[in-house]
Parts: C-alpha cells; sequence; structure tokens
C-alpha cells in the first residue's frame, strides 16, 4: 500500500491476507485452533513454554538462516557447527578449562568454522551448497575425532541451570536470547544499508558489485553471523541435555531450512521478511507441538515438516501458473 | 609441454589426475599398512564401491542437468527393506523379476522426485530435502521396526555376494562387482553415444539455450531423476545381497556419499559436463580412502568424515582452479586449438 492512496480498512486487511504472510497467519490460526480443541492441556503455560523449550535452538539459527538464504546462498553445515562446538565446549570443560573460557572459545569456533565456509565461498568462488556440503560432513567428523563415542555430561551446575530452568519468571535463556537477537536481526534486516545490501545481492549479485557494494565481504560477514548463532545454540543445546555425544544435534538443517522457506523468503534470493519467518516458526513449532501432545511419533512429525516444505514451494508456484494462464501472457511452449 | 597440454580434453586431465592421485592413494597406504594387496582387501574395496557405484551415476545424471538428489539413501533403503520383505512373503522369485521389482520400485520414488521438480518447478534441493525425510519415514511406518533377516530371503541372494565370477591370480571378480560396473559401462556409452543423453549435458550447461533449441527440458529432469531412482534401486538389491540383514536405517548418509563421489569424480556441480569414468575412479577413491583409514594404525577411525570432508574441498577447490587457468591460459594464446572450449570454460568457472 505504497500509493498513498486512501483506502478502507476492509481492502487494507483482505490486501494483507492475500500475501504470503497473510496465507501464514490463517494457516497458524488454524493449527492453533485446531491444537487447542483437540488437545486440552494445549493452552496451558506450561505447554506454550515446552513448546519454545525443545526447538529453541533452532529458530536462534532460523534467524541468521533468514539472512543467507536472502542472499542467495545456503549453509546446510549449521548443524554440524552446533554439534562440533557443543563438542569444543564439553571436550573443554572434561580438560578441565573454566566454563566461562570453554563459552568463549566455543563462539570462536563457531566464527571460525563460518569463516571457513565464507572463504571458499566468497573469495574462491566455490558455490555454498557444496562448499557447506563438504564442511557438514567436515565439521561432523571433528566433533567425532573430539569426543569419540562417548557421552560429556558433568558441566558446571549453573551452567546446566541456564539450560533447564528460567531466568526471567519461567522463561528460559535460550528464549529471551531468540527474542532479543529477533527484534535486533529484525532491524538490521528491514532498516538498515545492510540489509539492503543483503537483498541487494540476493536479487542480483553481479550488479551488486558493479554498483560498488563489497559482495564477499558481506557474504563473509553473513557466514561468520550463521556460523557464531549455530555456536550459541549449540551451547543452549548442551545446557538444555546437560550432555554431548559426537551426534548432537544431526539433521537439524532439515527444520531450519523448512522454517525459513515456509516464512515466504525465496530460495533463489532476494526476496523475505522476518516476519514471515516468525509466523512459520510459529507453525512448524505449534505443529509439532500438536502432534507430539496428539501421541503422534517423531518420524511422522519429520514426514510433515518434509511435505510442508514442499508444498510452501509448490503451492505458490502452483498459484502463478494459474494466475498467469489466466492472464494470457506470451508462453513460451517447451515442446520436445 | 603446455603445448600437449592444451592439446588435451579438459575433462580428460580431470581423469588422468584423478587416475593419478587414486595410485598415489593406493601406494600410500601399501607402505602404511600391512598386506595391503591381499585379495581381501581387494574385495573389501570393490564390494563396497558396488553399492555406492549405482547411485554415483545416478547422482551424476541429475547433477549434470545442474540438479541435486538428497534422497538416494533413502531410496536405497525403500529398495533394500520392500525387496527383501517381498522375498520374504514369496520366495519364489527368481533373479531377474527381483531385479525389475527393485528397478521398478527404485524408478517410482525417483519419478516423485521428478515430477515435482520438472513440473512443479520446485527446486531440486527443497524436493529431495523433503523427500529425504518423507520416504524414510514411510520405511518405519511400514517395516514397524521389524527387521529383515538373512534366513527369509532365498538361497540365491545369500550366495549371491560369494558368487565369483571369473579370477585373475588370487584376486576374484565377485558379480554384484561386476554388475555395477556393466551399469557404469551402459551409462558411460549412453552418454557419449546417445541422442538422448546429450540432451542431458545441453539441458545442464543452459536451460534456457536448450529449450529454444527445440529440448523438452522438463522431460529430460524427469528422465534423470527416475534413472536417479532406478540406480538407486539397483543399489538397495545390491545392499540387500551384501548384508542380508535390513533395519530401517539402511542406506542412511548414502547421499552424502555419492555427492562425494561425484564431485570428486569431476562432475561440474553446475550442472553440463562430467565423465561416467570419472564417477568410477571417484567412487573407487572415496572408498578406498575409507576402507583403508578403518586399518590404518596412525589416525583413529574418527577421522574418516573429517578426511572425507576435506577431500571433497580440495577436489571441488582444485577443479575451480584449474578450470580458471585454463581458461587464462587459452586466452593468452590466441592460436587457441579449440577456440569454443575455452568459452565454455569461462561460463564454468
Amino acid at each position: 500500500m505504497t500509493d498513498g492512496l486512501p483506502r478502507s480498512t476492509s481492502v487494507r486487511v483482505f490486501g494483507f491476507l492475500k500475501t504470503w504472510e497473510g496465507f501464514l497467519l490463517i494457516i497458524l490460526v488454524a493449527t492453533l485452533c485446531y491444537n487447542a480443541f483437540l488437545v486440552p492441556q494445549f493452552l496451558t503455560l506450561q505447554n506454550q513454554i515446552n513448546l519454545f523449550q525443545l526447538s529453541n535452538e533452532k529458530i536462534i539459527v532460523a534467524l541468521t538462516m533468514t539472512f543467507i538464504i536472502i542472499s542467495a546462498e545456503i549453509d546446510l553445515s549449521v548443524a554440524s557447527v552446533m554439534g562440533l562446538s557443543a563438542c569444543v565446549f564439553a571436550y573443554l570443560v572434561n580438560g578441565g578449562v573454566a566454563a566461562s573460557y570453554a563459552i568463549l572459545i566455543c563462539l570462536m569456533t563457531g566464527a571460525i568454522a563460518g569463516l571457513i565456509n565464507a572463504f571458499w565461498i566468497a573469495y574462491v568462488g566455490i558455490p555454498s551448497l557444496v562448499v557447506t556440503l563438504a564442511s557438514l560432513i567436515g565439521f561432523r567428523g571433528l566433533a567425532r575425532v573430539l569426543l569419540e563415542d562417548k557421552g560429556i555430561g558433568n558441566f558446571p551446575e549453573w551452567f546446566n541451570e541456564l539450560g533447564r530452568g528460567g531466568v526471567v519468571g519461567p522463561l528460559p535463556l535460550a528464549f529471551i536470547t531468540f527474542v532479543f537477537l529477533f527484534f535486533i536481526l529484525t532491524m538490521v534486516l528491514h532498516r538498515t544499508g545492510f540489509g539492503r545490501r543483503v537483498f541487494f545481492i540476493g536479487n542480483n549479485a553481479d550488479v551488486a558489485r558493479y554498483s560498488g557494494v563489497k559482495v564477499a565481504e558481506i557474504r563473509t560477514i553473513l557466514f561468520v553471523m550463521s556460523g557464531t548463532a549455530a555456536a550459541l545454540a549449540g551451547l543452549f543445546y548442551a545446557a538444555r541435555l546437560a550432555s554431548v555425544r559426537g551426534d548432537a544435534a544431526t539433521g537439524f538443517e532439515l527444520d531450519i531450512i523448512t522454517m525459513v522457506l515456509l516464512g515466504g523468503v525465496s530460495i533463489f534470493g532476494g526476496r523475505g521478511s522476518m516476519f514471515g519467518v516468525l509466523l512459520s516458526i510459529l507453525i512448524v513449532l505449534n505443529l509439532r507441538n500438536g502432534m507430539a501432545l496428539a501421541n503422534i511419533t517423531g518420524h511422522i512429525q519429520t514426514a510433515v515438516i518434509g511435505a510442508l516444505l514442499i508444498a510452501s514451494v509448490l503451492v505458490p508456484n502452483l498459484v502463478m501458473k494459474l494466475q498467469s494462464n489466466n492472464s494470457r501472457v506470451l508462453k513460451i511452449q517447451d515442446k520436445g | 609441454m603446455m603445448r600437449y597440454l592444451q592439446r588435451i580434453h579438459p575433462q580428460t586431465l580431470r581423469v588422468l589426475a584423478l587416475a593419478i592421485v587414486l595410485t598415489a592413494v593406493i601406494v600410500f597406504f601399501s607402505f602404511q599398512i600391512e598386506n595391503y594387496f591381499s585379495p581381501r582387501m581387494f574385495n573389501r574395496i570393490a564390494t563396497s564401491a558396488a553399492v555406492i557405484l549405482p547411485i554415483a551415476i545416478g547422482q551424476a545424471l541429475v547433477v549434470m542437468t545442474r540438479n541435486v538428489d538428497l534422497s538416494v539413501g533413502s531410496m536405497v533403503g525403500i529398495v533394500a527393506y520392500l525387496v527383501g520383505d517381498f522375498l520374504g512373503k514369496h520366495g519364489s522369485l527368481d533373479p531377474v523379476s527381483t531385479l525389475f521389482l527393485a528397478l521398478a520400485i527404485g524408478g517410482a520414488c525417483g519419478a516423485i522426485n521428478g515430477a515435482l521438480v520438472a513440473y512443479g518447478k520446485v527446486p531440486s534441493i527443497i524436493t529431495t530435502l523433503g523427500t529425504l525425510a518423507l520416504f524414510r519415514t514411510f520405511l518405519v511406518q511400514y517395516s514397524g521396526a521389524r527387521t529383515i533377516t538373512t534366513d527369509s530371503l532365498p538361497a540365491w541372494i545369500v550366495d549371491f555376494p560369494q558368487t565369483v565370477l571369473f579370477s585373475i591370480g588370487a584376486f576374484e571378480m565377485r558379480a554384484m562387482v561386476v554388475i555395477a560396473l556393466v551399469a557404469a559401462v551402459i551409462f558411460g556409452v549412453a552418454l557419449s553415444r546417445l541422442r538422448m543423453a546429450r540432451k542431458i549435458y545441453a539441458v545442464g550447461s543452459n536451460s534456457d539455450a536448450a529449450i529454444m533449441s527445440g529440448i523438452n527440458s522438463a522431460q529430460v529432469v524427469f528422465t534423470s531423476f527416475t534413472l536417479s531412482g532406478m540406480l538407486a534401486g539397483l543399489s538397495g538389491l545390491i545392499f540387500l545381497a551384501k548384508f542380508g540383514n535390513i533395519t530401517v536405517v539402511a542406506g542412511l548418509g548414502f547421499e552424502l556419499k555419492s555427492i562425494a563421489a561425484v564431485v570428486v569424480g569431476g562432475v561440474n556441480i553446475f550442472g553440463g559436463s562430467g565423465t561416467i569414468v570419472g564417477v568410477v575412479l571417484g567412487t573407487l577413491l572415496v572408498d578406498t580412502i575409507d576402507n583403508s583409514l578403518t586399518r590404518w594404525a596412525v589416525v583413529s577411525e574418527f577421522w574418516r568424515d573429517a578426511l572425507l570432508g576435506i577431500l571433497i574441498m580440495t577436489a571441488v577447490a582444485a577443479d575451480t582452479l584449474m578450470a580458471r587457468s585454463f581458461t587464462k591460459m587459452r586466452r593468452k594464446k590466441t592460436l587457441s586449438p579449440i577456440p569454443a572450449a575455452s568459452k565454455i570454460q569461462e561460463k564454468v568457472s
């Protein structure tokens, strides 16, 4: 509604509902109603906290993943970086290093992991899909090298308490961090020059480069951000479970990427909003939670998320195809 | 020297470099591991490569069209389990029908991927990330946590891994290794000779240009995904024969191994180029390193994955840098032997 024409509220509401965010909002409300009717304990405060508690790590990484995908890249290695940094933490604490230093080193591990990805992507020019697929294997391998097949627990009590207990009332630290990061990153993406450049690179990296945008630098910042956020998430994961194994957080990238894409961020870059991602995070969490309360197993939950991922791209494609068929645009027929 | 180097096609050079690396790795491990050149070690590497080779070929076909298939591991699991289940219930099926059953199940899964990517226009990474989870869930639900055991299978498939077609000295060629190699030869010849297969390269190097020149690009993508599914079916059958006991985690993580083999084998991840010879060598290299590291006393076997990641990175980086220096070398020489090739290289790098 930027054309300045006066419009009635009903038109504006209807216009919003026709956007992707509006569509997500409808789905979210439907999911909430369905869950609330079906499962009596759904609307209790404890359950709403649980809902976030079990996925706090993933949604933190989803925020930085939004930046990466908007810039037309992808980071498949986030789950391995989470695992690796959690293992580094466990290894150091087990070796007698003070937990506060271990936390610092752990975050630096994440940043360095991101820097390694960024070097190959931004400076050597290898596609991020390949680089992060290789580092998905490599970083997970390093995590296994550190812990072999042991599980390491005995972290300091205050550290475990951070993962389990509430910091402000019943709200755990990971959730507060998520809210804080969400506001900061939304501002950065939608209100700063840096955010505009991320969109610019996602739309057309070559044009951005010729217009004087330091593309390689911004990509480096994005991947270091992603690595650091993954390390932070790995720490929360370690604190919540109070123990770490070499296969910690395996397969989390599926959920994280689903959340971002379902939020209306285009896999081809240049399009998306933080608000959409927030809505889709709420949808995914409520779906999983509702299914868990209705005694649906984890495997079916994963399948539903997988189907949702495909549908989130397929449905808009089909809608667009129908629209373009109606408005008789030039059709390029691809006959064999 | 440089002059001769320029005359060789970059792909040939890539295969030569790979063969040299493979030889170097084998020589290195032969000094490190006692009794390395034994028939046992040969069989160990050959049979483990035989499981991966078909899916690596399928993956190569998909990657050549500028897509990726992350669901191959789940498809291998589905085929291994379903075929094993079927044989356990109706043990009378002969080997040829079993093979067709495996290809049909795999092909059906691949066709789902292909339809979504080619006609639904969903990017392949999203489609196959989704079906990776969907196929695996189907398997878990179908199986009800039961395991296929060797004693429920007919005798011919249990004996199959031990079947030796011919032997050279003490080294025996197992039948399953030969089957995988035959598949490689068929696809290798087809890719360089058949018009249908050449379309795969055309679509991969420039989809728009391919459409303009009258190629049904969607159909080609659909076919390559279906073939990838069928080859995953072949892999699944070999997997079933090799291990006998099939649980729901069969084939878990194979997608990474197949992509590693394909990328190391010199198939361009942007599509449009690559050879099956390269894929065979890439598979052998990945499996040789994988199997040798478990026997190598110097590093713990937990280093396997970390080294695999480094290997893929090195291969891709070498590929990119090599392609770039080729472009520069050819640009300097005005008398370029193949002018068109340098333009192709430019686009690739």
